[in-house]
């Protein structure tokens, strides 16, 4: 029921725990050298959420980091799980990407198998065990947001396996600053243009006050009708125009003398070198 | 977001850094929580209900960490409908708890969780189960989580045996709200639940409404 995952087992497919009994032993030597271990790094991204009158709206940044260096400026966050219930992830970006995967595929099957349109809760569940099950060491947290049969409904899911089911949530490096305008802002049953105006807004304030999170802002409106993925909804980071120019203009400096004097010189030796173009 | 090492980037786990305590009256129980999540330092849940229902007449609070509580809870809900179809009848008190007992005990390396089960059913009416570790025992009242330290000496000093279910349900308020002004790791709106032979009830008390202790 709570398989306990032993590093020394043999793996095929699936994630690979080889390093946890090396992490474990750093951990150990760390505590005794009296000096700390390197601090969980939380990767950059900010997603966010809101139930509004006719459906969900989710949205996400699309900055990806590798270290200190962006890696992709406009990467895509949100991804579709079934037609009506779209996901958002944060966290190590293969473990979300390949979560995402894995829970389509199987809510795929699980529709096939029930003959109905899944439920949000559904596919909330199956990602929660799945998560639960490798003891948050698959590092990734979603948003999980949709319409089913019964209504609009959005979770978030963590690293471990807990879950909330909340009218808005916030993800990822920049949830804080997300969560500040949703807590300032949010009102139940907003119309939709509000509604995206307020997430759009949310994801601004990741983009600008958090290191991690950046470029562009996507959003994703779902409701009754269907689900439509607004990639590039906002751009708030697009180069400025420069106002003015910084060249002097000719005849600034006034010349006071010219004076020219010709170099006489004789070609004494010429080679020639093929450069190589394979 | 891409790249980094492996399992060494683990987010901060999500705790219920907590306040639960569920108290016994002749008749039934009242359970009360606080509804403060935290991860590391920010609070990802500010209004969540930790009292999860096991069954019709019996309630459990969670503690600890936030996972391991709720997936302990929701196996136990399946195994006592499973457990209660079997016997042809609402399940005991004593069967939910021992449910959650065994596997508080089987994992209690793995898990970290602290739950309190409590309840009412035909046999021995209102009954409080503790649960930690792995243990179980059966107490007129108990309180769990990070906030209980606060309030160990103020439930000590204030309980009376034979408190009727009003008396009950300001006892569990009065703890709640010491608790939540003391302790960081709980707030927000404090939950109560009181159960009985004939009804659950379910309330949201709000903070302006908890009771008012010393506060400059």
């Amino acid at each position: 029921m709570f398989p306990c995952l032993n590093p020394s087992d043999v793996q095929d497919g699936g994630f690979s725990f080889n390093n946890c009994s090396r992490n474990a032993a750093l951990e150990s030597s760390f505590s005794e050298s009296s000096s700390k271990p390197p601090k969980a790094r939380k990767t950059g991204t900010t997603i966010a959420g809101i139930v509004f009158k006719d459906g969900v709206i989710l949205g996400a940044d699309t900055r990806a980091t590798d270290d200190m260096v962006v890696a992709d400026k406009n990467c895509v966050k949100i991804h579709c799980i079934a037609p009506k219930i779209y996901c958002c992830g944060a966290g190590v970006a293969a473990d979300a990407q390949i979560t995402k995967q894995i829970l389509a595929s199987n809510v795929e099957l699980h529709t096939l198998n029930t003959g109905r349109p899944p439920l949000v809760a559904m596919v909330t569940r199956t990602l929660k065990q799945m998560l639960f099950r490798y003891r948050g060491q698959v590092n990734s947290s979603l948003i999980v947001g949709g319409v089913d049969v019964d209504g609009a409904h959005l979770y978030s899911v963590y690293p471990h396996g807990s879950y909330d089911k909340l009218p808005f949530v916030t993800l990822g490096s920049g949830a804080e600053a997300a969560v500040s305008v949703f807590e300032d802002r949010f009102k139940p049953n907003m119309e939709l243009e509000e509604g995206k105006q307020l997430v759009r807004d949310a994801i601004a304030a990741g983009i600008f006050c958090d290191l991690g999170s950046g470029s562009n802002v996507d959003l994703c409106v779902i409701t009754q009708a269907g689900a439509s993925f607004l990639r590039g909804f906002d751009k708030p980071t697009t180069k400025g125009r420069r106002e003015g120019s910084y060249m002097y203009k000719p005849g600034t400096t006034a010349v006071l003398t010219k004076t020219v004097t010709p170099f006489c010189l004789d070609v004494i030796d010429q080679s020639v070198h093929a450069m190589d173009t394979k | 977001m891409l790249g980094g090492a492996g399992p060494e980037l683990v987010t901060e786990e999500v705790k219920t850094g907590t306040t639960i305590i569920a108290v016994e009256f002749n008749g039934g129980v009242v359970l009360g929580s606080d509804s403060r999540v935290s991860a590391g330092d920010a609070v990802v849940n500010r209004v969540m209900n930790k009292l999860s229902p096991l069954h019709d007449r019996i309630y459990c609070a969670l503690s600890g960490s936030a996972a391991d509580a709720q997936t302990m809870a929701e196996v136990v809900n399946h195994q006592l409908d499973v457990h209660s179809i079997e016997i042809g009848e609402d399940p005991l008190v004593c069967s939910a708890a021992t449910l959650v007992k065994n596997i508080s005990y089987k994992y209690k390396e793995e898990l970290m969780a602290h739950l309190i089960v409590a309840g009412w059913d035909r046999k021995d009416g209102g009954q409080v189960f503790a649960t930690l570790n792995g243990l179980l025992t059966r107490l007129p009242f108990a309180i769990g989580g990070s906030g209980s330290f606060y309030v160990y000496g103020f439930v000590d000093a204030e309980y009376r045996k034979g408190m009727s279910r009003d008396e009950c349900q300001q006892f569990v308020l009065n703890t709640l709200s010491l608790a939540m002004t003391r302790d960081g790791s709980s707030g927000g709106v404090a939950f109560l639940v009181t159960i009985d032979q004939h009804s659950t009830e379910e309330k949201i008390i709000l903070p302006k409404h908890l009771p008012k202790f010393f506060n400059q």
